[in-house]
Parts: structure tokens; sequence; C-alpha cells
């Protein structure tokens, strides 16, 4: 430092970034890429235009939301916003965090927050299912901005995790103003570029071979992680034996999707380590209980699944715990609840299962009238969830023990679900994810009567329950958040009682890596980009 | 000859246009692209109202018909899962797949013509007995046990090759080339020899096979009479007139290597077009399914038409009858 202080004054600045530069220039040397894959690319760059799950986590790297999901806790914690407040039960007020720049250096103001969110809800955006209930965003003054909803939304914070900010200057620039959609013809240039105030920024995205990502050297929330990551690169890799032999040879760090069959020996490699977590999404079963006649069974003239006697005896013949402990190796955790113990909602009560008992299965059935059983359609995907073809099969042969005889169709999901939305399935698979982490959402989906607004959308087996309609629609608007979860709580319970659906696990997410690194497992299964550490 | 060309040309056509047409029969069974573009949390009105922008409720023949007129001006709409013009796609896709067939391709002819040689001149003897024997594996193993064999040992064990994709590549206008950096060639090396291997196998048979018939034909038995070197006769009459029907197999193989390049890309992650096609199917791309099938139709019958003319131009007797009968 002696040798600074003989320059002239003016010369101090130039030469202490010069003596910094050197000083980082080691670090720099030492640039440590995380290298990761799973089987599939994301869709987009553009933050609205496709609601994909990994799309969703790798924008969440390079864009910031107004609050995010904390990845131990996973509460609610502010990111651009730093505080916020019900101004009334249609206003939400939120003060944004001072100082926060775009990777170009230019600041975030609230006006990227009211375009970004205004952007969300555009005619051509998907992510319109977290903007619902919103009436109007207003910018209060350069850092704070007001939503104003139609209506009292207990979501809306959880809502506004999956709504992320983009630079309003950069969109008019780049002729980026809606979301690209694929009714219109032209490519959008949000498409394949970005700009965010992310942790990470974007320096490379070639579609299906490799998008690249670097430190955001502007990001607000570097001195507050441990990280010490500057590169993340991803290379989707489709084939998941390939995906494990690049993992096993060192060519990658960490694999999202390793194959259940491949988790043994990466378990046993000394080089690697397997985390599991339980994700966020629970598998069930769900009957047909409207049409009056089901096709393909041999019940003529009425619908046995309307029964609830049936619907509990097929319930309590499948054996859960050897689908947990052979079909899906260990890799579930059974439930008795229609959402996972994360979600608003739940409690220990909710999560019992009726018993699995064959004795009681075949009584019930002959109760209702069937004590030979029945023949009976059962849907199943091949490649949606975790060994969903496995589990049908093995459902299946336990229900043919009480004389159920499912003819079991399983198909890809891109005809699966078209089907089961068209009404087709007397008995189908579905597998619930909670991305607002409140019972509302399992519940208006999949047992609210078929409505509209998302009312019963998934609710493909047509359940309908005028006191289950009645909880669902106070749950809504009830803001006093005690009485809401008891009514969530409620609602489970009524599902359960009156078997609308047979739950049958939470799906556990394995994720593979090198032994040297850290990182945090999400419920949601994505990775936290500033907490990946590499020793 | 031109009555002959555009003869050709016209069933050409025909190929391509029935082509398409089974391709558009089958992608009603595919399934429906909008359940995944919207998500699972879209309401019906929503994707009702995809369906119809997306013109997928017109009839069959509708949908044909626009999708014909857009062809033929070459374009082919824009990929739903990647939201970017297919042709565009496609030529990015294109050098990874013709670099990989041609370094396949070669990699057979160069290897598997000598073997095949050795193996007919050296008949019986205990090198050749090995290679015969090799062979028949390269022959029934299928292409992706190959791909997953290299993988596990030259990059899990040995960790001399990468596992997968092409690497950095060189862009040269509109061509990316990764084979002109070391790094290039480094992530080549598995998937081009999973590629030849079939095909090697398949030369190297052939050639064996060609060379002993040709062995006995008169004119060698001449020329040893003559007293010519067997080097002269071996590879100077021998091997010359066993080329001819290798290089119309290998031309028609180079066809087969380009489209069927997509198990072999799939699994080493190869970003051509056949992986392209996979992730296509997976997703119910039509617009991208449609544009490969007919570019794959398309390489096949311009090969398909590059032979012919060979055969005019090499097959005199051709040229006659056509002439003569006229």
């Amino acid at each position: 430092m002696n040798s600074i202080s003989n320059f002239p004054f003016q010369a101090k600045p130039l030469i202490v970034s010069l003596a910094l530069a050197a000083c980082l220039a080691p670090g720099l040397a030492e640039a440590k890429p995380f290298k990761w894959s799973s089987a599939s690319d994301i869709p987009t760059l553009d933050i609205h235009s496709q609601n994909n799950a990994l799309g969703n986590g790798v924008h969440a790297a390079i864009f910031d939301s107004l609050l995010y999901y904390n990845s131990t806790s996973f509460k609610l914690e502010g990111k651009l916003a730093t505080s916020w407040r019900e101004m009334s039960p249609t206003q939400y007020r939120f003060n944004l965090r001072k100082g926060v720049k775009f990777s170009d250096g230019s600041p975030l103001t609230a006006d990227d927050v009211v375009f970004s969110l205004d952007r969300a809800r555009a005619k051509t955006s998907n992510f319109t299912v977290y903007t619902q209930g919103f009436s109007r965003i207003a910018k209060v003054d350069t850092n704070t901005v007001d939503i104003i909803l139609s209506g009292p939304n207990p979501v809306v914070l959880n809502q506004l995790t999956e709504l992320r900010i983009m630079s309003k200057a950069w969109a008019e620039k780049n002729k980026s103003l809606e979301p690209k959609d694929i009714r219109v013809k032209e490519e959008n240039f949000a498409h394949r570029n970005a700009l965010g105030s992310g942790a990470y920024m974007v320096k490379e995205w070639q579609p299906d071979q490799k998008l690249v990502l670097v430190k955001n050297p502007n990001w607000w929330g570097w001195s507050e992680v441990p990280s010490n990551v500057t590169e993340i690169i991803y290379t989707p890799i489709k084939n998941e034996a390939t995906r494990a032999a690049a993992l096993l040879s060192g060519e990658l760090d960490f694999v999202l999707d390793p194959s259940p069959q491949d988790l043994g020996r990466m378990r046993n490699n000394a080089n690697l380590k397997v985390i599991d977590g339980i994700e966020n999404r629970t598998i069930f079963l769900g009957m047909d209980q409207l049409r009056d006649e089901l096709p393909g069974s041999s019940v003529k003239g009425k619908n046995p699944l309307k029964d609830v006697k049936v619907r509990k005896a097929l319930y309590q013949a499948i054996d859960i715990d050897t689908i947990q402990r052979v079909t899906m190796r260990g890799l579930s955790q059974t439930t008795g609840a229609l959402v996972a113990p994360q979600v608003n909602g739940w409690t220990k009560a909710v999560d019992t299962r009726f018993p699995y008992s064959q004795d009681a299965s075949k009584k019930l059935l002959a109760e209702a009238g069937y004590p030979n059983g029945f023949e009976v359609d059962f849907a199943c995907p091949n490649n949606r969830y975790i060994n969903d073809e496995e589990i049908c099969q093995a459902i299946t042969a336990m229900w043919a023990k009480v004389g159920i005889k499912a003819k079991l169709r399983t198909m890809p999901l891109v005809t699966y679900f078209p089907m089961i939305q068209r009404y087709e399935a007397s008995i189908y698979m579905l597998g619930w994810g909670v991305p607002t982490f409140d019972g509302l959402y399992s519940l208006q989906s999949l047992v609210r009567t078929v409505g509209t607004g998302g009312d019963g959308n998934y609710n493909v087996g047509r359940y309908s329950n005028t006191r289950m309609d009645y909880i669902v629609d106070r749950i809504k608007t009830e803001t006093d958040l005690p009485v809401r979860n008891r009514l969530m709580t409620e609602g489970l319970q009524l599902q359960n009682d009156t078997v609308a659906h047979i739950p049958l696990h939470n799906q556990v997410i394995p994720w593979a890596m090198k032994k040297n690194i850290d990182v945090v497992h999400r419920p949601d299964n994505r990775l936290d980009w500033s907490l990946i550490k590499i020793n | 000859m031109l009555a002959f060309i555009l003869q050709r040309l016209i069933q050409a056509v025909v190929v391509m246009v029935t082509v398409a047409f089974i391709a558009f029969l089958l992608f009603q069974y595919v399934g429906d692209p909008v359940v995944i573009l919207l998500g699972p949390d879209a309401t019906k009105e929503q994707v009702n109202l995809l369906r119809a922008d997306l013109g997928l409720e017109q009839p069959f023949f509708v949908q044909f018909g626009h999708f014909l007129t857009n062809a033929v001006q070459g374009e082919f709409g824009l990929s739903l899962r990647q939201g970017a013009k297919v042709s565009r796609l496609i030529a990015e896709r294109l050098p990874a797949t013709l670099e990989l067939a041609l370094v396949a391709a070669t990699l057979a002819l160069v290897v598997g013509i000598p073997m095949g040689v050795y193996a007919a001149l050296r008949r019986g003897t205990w090198a050749s007995q090995l290679i015969m024997t090799v062979s028949l594996l390269g022959v029934s193993l299928p292409t992706f046990l190959i791909g997953i064999l290299l993988i596990l040992v030259f990059a899990v064990m040995l960790g001399w090759f990468p596992s997968f994709g092409r690497g950095d590549v060189v862009q040269m206008g509109w061509w990316s080339s990764g084979l002109v950096t070391v790094k290039g060639w480094h992530h080549i090396a598995l998937p081009a020899v999973t590629l030849a291997i079939f095909q090697l196998t398949l030369i190297m048979r052939l050639v064996r096979a060609e060379m002993l018939e040709v062995l006995r034909t008169d004119y060698i038995k001449f020329a040893r009479a003559r007293g010519l070197s067997n080097r002269t006769i071996h590879f100077g009459h021998a091997l010359k007139n066993t080329l001819v029907p290798v290089l119309t197999i290998t031309g028609l193989q180079l066809g087969g290597l380009i489209a069927f390049a997509i198990i072999t890309e799939t699994v080493f992650q190869w970003p051509g077009m056949g992986l392209l096609f996979i992730q296509a199917v997976t997703f119910a791309d039509i617009p991208v399914m449609a544009a490969y099938l007919c570019l794959i139709a398309l390489i096949f019958v311009v090969i398909n038409l590059v032979v012919d003319l060979l055969y005019f131009v090499v097959d005199p007797r051709l040229r006659v009858d056509k002439a003569g009968g006229h």
C-alpha cells in the first residue's frame, strides 16, 4: 500500500481498482462451474410464456420475484419486496428493496414491477393462473407498488412467488412487451434472451444442448449466501443411462432426476451422494362418480363407483406399504391425505389411512351388492409420475384378490391427460403438486363441483358434494388464517370420509450429485441457485 | 435423359406427398400438445381457445391441406415446444447429424474394406476367423447397447472420451462444425463408432463375399496365367470389380445413417435431427415431426435419384435400351 500513497491523489481510485482487480484475479482463475443435467431442456427464457416446472425453476436463477419460499423453512420471504402490508382486504402494498439492479446495471423500479405483473396478465401469458383475482397493479412511488384485488384473496402472496420481474426498458427496446405465444407466428426476442435481476445471468443458450449462466455481480443478495459457484452449465441429457454415466464419469456435478434403477449404484459410489427429499406432490386414484353406467364395466345400468362402500372397498384392498417397499423401493411417503404435509390445511388426523384389509374390502363389496366383485376400466399414465405404470399394475393385482377385475390401460402423458379430461376414464391416476403450498389449490381443483374459473378443473371423477362446495367457496374469500386453515382441514377430512379419491403416497425425489457438492433439497424439486456450494 | 429425370422427379413428389399424408395420419394419435403447453392448471376455456387458435379443431383434410401449402413454400411453422421456426431448428441441427453420418460412413469404409479384403485373401487363418466372428456381434448387437457399452468402458471406466454432447462447436456461416477442434473429435469418437459399427461389419462381409466371388472368375485366372503379381491381381483387378456393388450399397446406407442416427443421437445426447425428432415425439410437437419426416423422405428420394442417374451413366445397356425403345 505504501507504493500507492506515492501516487498523486487523482490516480488513486484507478490504482485501487487495479489492485482490487489483481486481488480478485486468482478468484476468477479458479472459476467454479456447476454442471448439472436432467432429461429435458427448459422450453423458453420468456418468464410468462410457458408454465413449466423446470423452466420456472431455472427462471428463478435469472429473475427475482417479489417473494419466494425460503429453501429450508419453506415459509414466504421477501426477495424484491422487503415488506408488505394489507391495506384493505383487496389492496396489498409492497415496499421494494432499494438499490436493486438488473444484470446490465440499470436500476429496478416500481415501473418494472408494474410492467412485469401486467405482462403476466396479458392475453398471451400462461401465467394467468398466478394472477387470478388481480384487478390492477399500481405504482405508488419508485419503491412502492400496490396490487388491487377484485375480491379478498388469501393466497395473493403465494401467487407472487411465481411471478418474476423483468426489465421494462429492455422489453421495450427488444419488442418483447407481450409474452410469446404459439398463436403468434413470430419468434420473440425474449424467448432466447433474458434480462433479470437474479443471481445469475444468461451467457449462452443453445436449446436442447447447453444453457450457460454466469454469476451476476450486481445481485443484491451475494453477501448473504455462502455460494462459490461462478457458472452454472445445464446440459439436458434425455437418455437416463447416459445421464447416469456422465455423473459417474465426472462430467456432471449434479443430476436432478436420476432413474430409480441407477440409485443403488450411485449411493454405493464413493464419489457420489444421493439426497432424498419429499416432493410436494400427492399421487392418488380418482373414480368416476357421475356417469350412470361405466363403459367397459360388467355392471350394467348403474355405476358401482357412485357407492361410497365400493370406493372404500377399493381403498382398503390396496396394500400401500407393499407398494412403498417393493414398487417404490422405499422412495415414497404413504399418505391418507390429498395433500403433502407442507401444505396448509394438512394435519396428522387427515393423514390417517383406512387400514389395509382384504376382509373389510370384501365385506364392503358384499354389502354394496357385489359379493363377486365386478369388472372396471383403469387408466394410468406411463411416463408422468415415478413408477406410475408399476404402481397401477400392483394395484390391479391387489384388487383382483377381492374380486375387482380392473382392466388396466397405460399410456403416455400426451394421450393420457386429454383422455381423462374428456371424462373417458372410470378409474384413473393423478398426481397433484401444490405450488402455492395452500390446500385451496387442491380442494378447488380436485373436489369442488366442476364449474368455471378453475373450480373442479381436475375433478375428473366429477365428485360433487354441496357441503364441500360450501367449504371451498368459503376458503376462497376467508382471510382469517386460523379459520381458513380449519376449513381446509375440514374439506380434506370430508374428502376422506366420502372417499372422493384414494390417496396413495407423496413422491420422494432423489437428487444425485458429487460428494463435494452442497445443495438444499427443496420440496418443489428446484435448486436454490444461490445456495449451491462446491467444496 | 431429361424425360427420365422428369419421370423420377414426379415419382419423388408422389413419394413425398404420401409420406406427409401417412405422417399426418399418425399425428392424430400421438396425443395433444395443448395439455403440455398450458400446464395442468389451465381452465377448459383456455384449452379450447388454444386448440381453436392452433387449428387443431379443424377437419383432418383441412389441416393437411394447410400443411401441404406451407410445406411447398418450405414453411413448417413454429415448433410448439420451442416456439422457434421449425426451419431454423432443423438448420441448426442438420450439421451435427451430417457430420456424424459422414464420419461414421468414412470410418465404415476405411476400416471395413481393408478388413473385408484381408478376410477374403487370408481365408481360414485365425485372424480372419476372428474378424468374421466379431463382425457377427457387430451385425447383431442393437445400437443402443453398443452405445451404452462404449460409454461404460471409455467414458465411465477409462475416462478417455466424453459420454455425451458435441463439445464446443465452431460456427462457420450457418454451419456449426465440431470437426475443426480436437475436443470436437473427442466428442464425436464414441457416437461415430457406435453408428459405424453396423455399416462397417456389413461392408466388411459384403467385400469379403464379393471378393471371393471375383477371385473365382476367369479373368483373375487369366491374370494369374499372365504372371501378374498377386498385388496387382488383388488390388488392381479383383478389388476394383468388388467395389461397384459396395459403393452402391454405401450410397444407400448413407441415407440410412442420416435417418436412423436417432438411436445413437439419443444415447449420446448428440444434438442432431434425430434427437430433435425424439424430443418432438414426447411433446407431440407436430410441426417438427412433420418437417423431419418430410426431410428424411427428401434425402432418401434424392439419394435414390442420384443412384439411378449413376446407373444410367455407368451401365451403357440402360442407355441403349431406352434410346432404342423409342
